[in-house]
């Protein structure tokens, strides 16, 4: 971006190509109003005239901003900012949910983390967002792919980046998730837990978003011959959760995961030594060792698909094993449906 | 009619704290303090009779004094004093056993209050985040105080179904908290320097002492309107610290340990007898645990006063800080945030609020 650019022009430009990108920065706006005061001061001092939008937009494209007292003001609110969340940090004054959701860790700085994977590596689009509904419990059932559950992760940003409200998603995660270090640490905080019906029942009974892939080992460790092919959905008792609580299911397809790590083999002896559900081989791990973990830069379509409205059973309709199958099918059928249309209209696995 | 009160393991603080606390219920005309050893405290004129509820003896003395509510505490993870482990399990087990075979043949006894522990859904990966009184554990404690738990609620459930006339409320504790509270807990706060497993950070729930009085006050008396008091309900403080957290609201560094030399650590220390850092404790610190109140509220009718991070605050201050005091930490983030390099135009006041 140049620095001389027109200022009117400068503000369609990045309207055009970053739709999306507004209610997102006003959600953060808000959020950081309400927890914070030096914030709400930060906030209000850019210039009237300027929109919020454009005055942020500059902040996660290009470290440079345009014009220097705004530069200045930007980034001493920028150090305001950090040195009281340090503050807050370092003085345990921070709050968690009963599921260890650190929601101000998620929002400053994991999300961070993974916004430039999401933006510049997958360079994922988003459709059908507005199938997610601005309030309310909803289950996420999504296609589960790429050895490594990235795309957990990056639907994870999709839904928060993308959602006017700025929804948060809540993953369930499988439970070697929370049998490894670190790893079991960072999920807390980025707000997933544990598939099972107990906990999938408590997010959703408190409003909240939660995701699911219910074909868990079986579709992310699948062999890269099987891409695309769904695999079976699990028991299906993401229905009959979904069913007790009465909340829509949104299912989502997921392109350009399945093709990060290309798994070509599975040392199964090594896996079962390891204690891991799959050990893979693909044509760069682990002969390339750490290298070879780093997956291809394939570009990701995420859709949403319309819900399936669930709150016009009857309570009991939760214990019929037959509705159970029916529903878990059109899911199932629908997500596959939509990732073949997608792969119709993809150019290139990479473009 | 009077109301007499039987309450067991009054040598503790805990149990001694009860007993001046129901000495001045107006509902209640006399309360009786059983324990093995004397208790250093004052009883705030509550009788005293010293028995050993792992005797039979305890019969006797629940006949003699007519008791028509008994209050298990002595159920507890640590020993008194100097005691074994072996001494706390048998009167943990054993002393149950007795106290309810005891109850079992009284005709005066009308209700009976349990002093349970959340220990009882043990800890593991594969568990719900939140366990509801009814989430069976997936992996049922092996030994130590969460055994004893888990063994304890099976006699008493045993015993409300052989005396269905018998009122019978279980609490189950989070970990109870406070400036005198001696619990194993408590005591692992107390260190200059808090070991910590590499790469968890437990949830952790805590329990006010002055919230366990007065759910120990509820749950000895006839319910209130709209309320039951029989049953099993989880007692926790709202809401959820991880350890991180308590070590940096406390003040004190952590040491990060892998897991299997914490489990090595722990079988030491114990085998030397140093201290009692069992493996359930080891377990605890590194999955954690979260219990549902909603029953605690609903049905039990009873609110804390203190929430998870109000107790633990009270349980610093009563503490004094630690090595790197948070007020400290604050000061100096504050004092970077005043250098005239970075944002000298703002008043630190700003970044300090």
């Amino acid at each position: 971006m140049a620095d001389a650019k027109v200022i009117p022009f400068d503000d369609d430009r990045s309207r055009g190509s970053a739709v999306q990108r507004p209610p997102r920065r006003r959600g953060a706006g808000s959020r950081r109003k309400a927890t914070a005061e030096p914030a709400l001061v930060g906030d209000v001092q850019p210039l009237p005239s300027r929109a919020p939008a454009q005055d942020d937009v500059p902040v996660t494209r290009e470290e440079q901003q345009p014009e220097r007292p705004q530069d200045e003001g930007g980034l001493e609110r920028r150090i305001a900012h950090g040195l009281d969340f340090l503050r807050r940090r370092l003085t345990g004054d921070y709050e968690v949910d009963d599921f260890g959701y650190d929601a101000e860790l998620t929002d400053q700085v994991l999300m961070s983390l993974l916004r430039p994977v999401y933006e510049k590596y997958f360079r994922v689009d988003v459709k059908g967002i507005e199938n997610i509904p601005s309030e309310g419990g909803a289950l996420i059932v999504a296609n589960h792919s790429g050895t490594l559950p990235m795309d957990g992760l990056m639907m994870q940003v999709a839904v928060h980046d993308n959602h006017p409200a700025g929804r948060h998603l809540r993953l369930l995660a499988a439970d070697l998730v929370f049998m490894l270090p670190v790893i079991n640490e960072l999920a807390r905080k980025l707000g997933h837990t544990l598939a099972c019906a107990e906990d999938a029942e408590r997010l959703l009974g408190q409003g909240e978003l939660v995701g699911v892939m219910p074909e868990g080992f079986k579709g992310i460790g699948k062999p890269f011959s099987e891409r695309y092919k769904l695999q079976r959905f699990g028991r299906g008792g993401f229905v009959s959760t979904a069913l007790r609580k009465g909340t829509p299911i949104i299912p989502c397809s997921i392109v350009g995961a399945e093709e990060i790590y290309p798994m070509i083999g599975n040392a199964k002896t090594l896996a079962r030594v390891l204690g891991i559900p799959y050990f893979p081989l693909t044509p760069t791990f682990p002969w390339l060792g750490p290298l070879g973990a780093v997956p291809l830069p394939t570009k990701w379509t995420i859709q949403f698909g319309e819900p399936i409205l669930t709150d016009g059973y009857p309570p009991e309709a939760a214990e019929d094993p037959m509705l159970m199958f029916n529903l878990t099918d059109q899911v199932r059928e629908q997500i596959q449906h939509t990732l073949y249309k997608l792969l119709v209209q993809r150019r290139s696995v990479f473009f | 009619m009077g109301k007499v009160v039987l309450v067991t393991g009054v040598a503790r603080r805990l149990g001694g704290r009860f007993v001046r606390r129901i000495q001045r219920d107006p509902r209640v005309d006399r309360v009786i303090g059983v324990d093995a050893i004397t208790p250093e405290h004052h009883l705030g004129g509550a009788e005293f009779i010293q028995a050993d509820i792992r005797q039979p003896g305890i019969a006797r003395v629940l006949a003699e004094t007519g008791a028509d509510t008994v209050v298990h505490l002595d159920v507890t993870a640590m020993a008194l004093g100097s005691g074994s482990r072996t001494t706390v399990k048998e009167t943990n087990v054993i002393g149950t056993m007795q106290l309810l075979g005891a109850c079992q043949k009284s005709p005066t006894v009308k209700r009976l209050v349990v002093k349970s522990s959340t220990n009882v859904y043990g800890s593991a990966p594969r568990d719900p985040a939140v366990f509801t009184e009814t989430t069976p554990p997936k992996s049922l404690p092996s030994g130590g105080f969460a055994k004893d738990t888990v063994e304890v609620e099976g006699y008493v459930r045993g015993f409300a179904r052989r005396r269905p006339d018998v009122a019978v409320c279980v609490l189950r504790f989070a970990n109870i908290l406070g400036p005198a509270a001696d619990t194993p807990l408590a005591s692992y706060f107390a260190l200059p320097f808090l070991p910590t497993v590499f790469g968890y950070d437990p949830r952790l729930q805590f329990v006010h002492e002055d919230d366990v009085m007065e759910v120990l006050r509820i749950a000895s008396h006839e319910p209130e309107r709209g309320t039951l008091n029989s049953g099993t309900f989880n007692i926790a403080g709202d809401g959820v610290l991880l350890l991180s957290q308590c070590s940096r609201r406390l003040g004190k560094p952590t040491v990060p340990v892998l897991l299997p030399a914490v489990n090595w650590a722990g079988s030491l220390v114990r085998t030397l007898g140093v201290t009692d850092f069992s493996p359930e404790q080891i377990r605890l610190l590194t999955h954690g645990r979260v219990v549902a109140t909603q029953q605690m509220r609903e049905t039990l009718g009873f609110r804390p006063k203190y929430t998870t991070a109000e107790t633990f605050a009270d349980f610093a201050r009563s503490h004094g800080p630690g090595l790197l005091p948070p007020e400290a930490l604050a000061g100096a983030v504050d004092r970077i945030a005043a250098l005239p390099a970075l944002g000298g135009g703002h008043p630190p006041t700003q970044s300090a609020n």
